[in-house]
């Protein structure tokens, strides 16, 4: 199947400090990808560059053939590619709805319909809606309706990942970058809030790349996993192959379980 | 009140002010063009402040406006009220636009101070011109309208109904902007500007957008200011004028178009019963007013009609 996303020779540093080193990778249409790796191993690099948050020093990123390594992140949102955020990036001073009104507008703006002299309700691309019709079906598919008047700010950790992920889908991208959209959430609630995610995100036929640190949710979710290490890739393959690979049960199975004992050897307040 | 009422309540404020300025005293009529202008000018900042921008220096494009129309007057000989806004709201546009590349760029503290900075420049400059005044600044030719001097009992009324009139269609056409998704994108800025890049729009583009368009109002207010004063000087430019307009939107609040208009009314009225009761100490009583306004209406005075709304 033809790559919709292809990163080659990646490579950038801060400093003395590679966060990315030669990684390269072909990312098919359709496909949902885990990326795994213990915090510093280049994971959220790896995402930044394909965003245009950060520019790689060195390498070439390629959208649907096309070099997208210099574009600014407004233009990579434009053409296709959206992200979440590690700590949702929401308008904390807007509800749920204000705030997916206010990505609606950019999507109309965009698609140069409700402007200044337009008039009536403009449809929006993709969906042929009005925008708030939009709103209100994308708050109801991510499980959001009845938050729909709170403010973001006032919101629980999870409501506001999902309302992070429902933000980036109204300009409905072909590649969706997850940066651990389930961080701070229960571990009960997880699978829940990640199925979710997957049927909203999976029936628009999106490719989905996510950062995860619980293997459980990878393996279930990821048809095929990275590992990051050190700024490199040490393994790329499905589920059970990458999960299994010496140096990823070395580097980064066995980081995430020192990580959890350390957890939860830490004591109580 | 509404958002939605205001372009109801603002053809009726229009149809109010045409109907009972011929009965009004001369110089109520002089208190309400300066308040229309300066509420122009205050209009302009309220689009900044929606975005979190605070301009310390509005009173550069005031300046601008007003200087552009005086210079008209003083150069070529043109009176005619309609065309000297229009060239005191292109010429700060103009300029704007020009500097907007410099401060789009900046943000908080930093783009206050550079704006302040930039309006202390424009004052030192005119104060060494002398081709211009320098100090003492120019007289502005009384206004005429499509050619023809209105009789002397006339003018105030003539200029105010003209400017109530402009001031009313800016006010509705900035109305209608805050409703397009570019207006609506100022919140958000305020909030997340990371998010509005990741949504695809540009926040600096946006913000170069508002400044243009602030600094076209405060130019237009200032050539207003300047017929109805008939004299331009470089205070114009000083930073106590920019912290007046400053004052009166904290005061008047940015919940609607409406309400730098009645915040200017409202500035204008505290200061002329002031200055009148107390002209040494009238800044005082300013003060006081401000800080009553803060403590108990920190959303400014249009709060008071939410509240009356949620009541």
């Amino acid at each position: 199947m033809a790559a919709i996303l292809d990163a080659q020779g990646l490579h950038k540093s801060f400093g003395a400090v590679t966060a990315a080193s030669d990684i390269n990778v072909a990312i098919e249409k359709d496909s949902v990808l885990g990326l795994i790796g213990t915090n510093g191993a280049g994971k959220t690099t790896f995402i930044n560059m394909i965003t245009g948050y950060l520019k790689p020093d060195r390498g070439r990123i390629h959208y649907e053939g096309r070099d997208i390594t210099q574009l600014a992140p407004r233009d990579i949102t434009r053409i296709g590619i959206g992200r979440s955020f590690q700590i949702p990036q929401l308008y904390a001073s807007l509800s749920a709805f204000e705030n997916m009104m206010i990505g609606i507008g950019v999507v109309l703006w965009n698609a140069g319909r409700g402007g200044y002299f337009s008039r009536g309700r403009p449809l929006v691309p993709g969906y042929d809606l009005p925008a708030e019709q939009v709103a209100e079906r994308l708050l109801e598919r991510f499980g959001l309706a009845e938050y729909r008047d709170k403010n973001a700010q006032v919101l629980p950790g999870g409501v506001r990942k999902l309302l992070d992920i429902a933000l980036t889908m109204v300009a409905r991208p072909k590649i969706l970058l997850l940066d651990e959209p389930t961080s701070g959430v229960s571990a009960e609630e997880k699978f829940a809030i990640m199925e979710m995610i997957m049927q909203a995100v999976r029936a628009e036929g999106i490719t989905v790349l996510f950062v995860e640190h619980d293997m459980e949710v990878v393996s279930r979710f990821a048809e095929r996993v990275l590992a990051f290490y050190d700024g490199r890739i040490i393994a790329d393959g499905p589920p059970d192959e990458a999960l299994n690979d010496p140096e990823v049960k070395r580097y980064v199975v066995g980081g995430e379980l020192h990580r959890l004992d350390a957890a939860q050897a830490r004591p109580r307040a | 009140m509404s958002a939605g009422r205001a372009p109801f309540t603002l053809a009726l404020i229009l149809v109010v002010i045409l109907a009972v300025g011929p009965f009004a005293p001369q110089w109520t009529l002089f208190l309400l063009t300066i308040a229309l202008a300066k509420g122009l000018v205050v209009l302009g900042l309220m689009l900044l402040l929606r975005c979190g921008l605070v301009s310390f220096g509005q009173a550069l494009y005031y300046c601008i406006g007003a200087y552009a129309a005086g210079m008209l007057g003083r150069y070529f000989g043109m009176s005619d009220l309609f065309t000297l806004m229009l060239a005191g709201m292109a010429a700060s546009a103009l300029a704007a636009l020009v500097l907007g590349f410099l401060l789009a760029r900046y943000r908080g503290i930093f783009f206050g101070l550079l704006s302040l900075a930039l309006s202390m420049i424009l004052y030192g400059l005119l104060v060494k011109t002398e081709a211009l005044g320098s100090s003492d600044g120019f007289h502005v030719l009384p206004s005429t309208l499509f050619g023809v001097r209105p009789a002397d009992a006339w003018v105030r009324y003539a200029v105010l109904a003209v400017a109530a009139v402009v001031a009313v269609i800016v006010a509705l056409l900035v109305h209608r902007y805050l409703d397009t998704p570019l207006g609506k994108l100022a919140p958000a800025i305020k909030d997340n500007e990371i998010r509005v890049e990741y949504m695809g729009a540009s926040a600096r583009y946006a913000i170069h957008v508002k400044y243009v368009i602030a600094a076209a109002l405060a130019g237009l207010g200032g050539a207003l200011a300047a017929t109805t004063v008939g004299h331009v000087d470089p205070e114009m430019a000083y930073w106590t004028t920019s912290g007046e307009f400053i004052f009166i939107t904290i005061l008047a609040g940015t919940g609607s178009v409406i309400a730098p208009f009645l915040g200017a009314l409202i500035f204008g009225i505290i200061q002329t019963v002031a200055f009148g009761i107390s002209p040494n100490t009238w800044q005082m009583v300013l003060g006081t007013s401000l800080l009553v306004v803060i403590v108990f209406l920190p959303h400014g005075l249009w709060s008071l009609f939410r509240r009356r709304k949620a009541a």
